[in-house]
């Protein structure tokens, strides 16, 4: 199982915003409880789709080198309820990075309709003993799979490209497979 | 330049947006984690919200110089020495020391931190008149 709750960016300025899409399914099991007769997305989800669109952008802009991690949410509030069939856009804008964590506005539309809006903080964990919390190409995959390279841009406006640190993993992990 | 009132005006107002807590208790004689609340992870948020409503910058240690009370030179047994003590109140003249003082128990550091410590720190960063 993979631990997607975003499908698609459709934006992506390096350092500044990124703008996700999420497409309601009933075919989602945890919609069938949630609830039997009125299946909605748990904001809780929303809030975990809105941090992988903020927490990727954060965690680009220091070419993932930095241990990013959702470390509060200081204000989320919901003005609405979102059903299968409906496709929410989430848009993340840094307010602000520094070397131990970062800020984000987040909001999330159904179309023109606001469906959520808050703040995310960031943490970077630099502590040595949690070594890599993730495998360094799960990322790179992770951005390709979400198309972040296929509609990002870097801070100079330039065609966004992988780090070559993490395309060397990725393809010793292939290498390795082989 | 700001007064301290506007200073006070603003610090209250990122204290109730970063701990969720109600304008009037956010007193300056109130203790940030004891009284509000606050965790660890609170003082990076309230940091961002400093810097970007007073447009300063808060390099990280300047605020809680936290690498004095990870420095063996001041620290021993998991209190602050003597010559530890000095060091905080001249990197901190901001913040009333003396109560923690008394028992500088490292870790209780962060707990006697006011409301006042922290308008007076940003009152030294603008420079904010009477």
């Amino acid at each position: 199982m993979r631990w997607y709750w975003i499908d698609r960016f459709v934006e992506f300025e390096s350092g500044r915003q990124a703008k996700a899409i999420k497409c309601i399914s009933l075919a989602e099991d945890h919609l069938h409880d949630h609830f039997s007769y009125y299946p909605m997305i748990p904001h809780s989800l929303v809030i975990e789709g809105l941090a992988q669109t903020a927490g990727l952008l954060v965690g680009e802009f220091n070419h993932f080198r930095e241990k990013v991690v959702l470390a509060k949410v200081p204000k989320i509030a919901f003005y609405c309820e979102a059903t299968p069939g409906d496709v929410l856009t989430y848009c993340a804008k840094i307010e602000y990075i520094k070397d131990v964590g970062a800020m984000a506005a987040v909001s999330s539309h159904k179309g023109d309709v606001p469906h959520a809006e808050g703040e995310l903080v960031f943490a970077h964990l630099n502590e040595p003993r949690l070594g890599s919390l993730f495998d360094p190409a799960t990322f790179l995959r992770m951005m390709c799979l979400l198309g972040a390279y296929d509609v990002g841009r870097a801070a100079d406006g330039s065609k966004l490209q992988p780090p070559p640190h993490l395309l060397r993993a990725l393809y010793a992990g292939n290498c390795e497979g082989n | 330049m700001p007064t301290k009132d506007e200073v006070f005006e603003k610090i209250q107002a990122a204290l109730v947006d970063a701990l969720g807590v109600d304008e009037e208790d956010v007193k300056p004689e109130a203790t940030l984690v004891g009284d509000l609340g606050a965790e660890s992870i609170d003082f990076l948020d309230i940091v961002f919200r400093l810097e970007k409503g007073f447009n300063i910058k808060i390099p990280q240690g300047e605020l809680m110089p936290e690498d004095v009370l990870k420095d063996t030179r001041y620290v021993v047994d998991g209190k602050v020495t003597e010559a530890g003590l000095a060091e905080l109140r001249q990197r901190m003249p901001y913040a009333n020391l003396d109560e923690f003082a008394q028992n500088p128990v490292v870790q209780d550091f962060t707990k006697l931190f006011t409301v006042a410590d922290l308008c007076r720190f940003v009152e030294g960063k603008v420079g904010a008149t009477e």
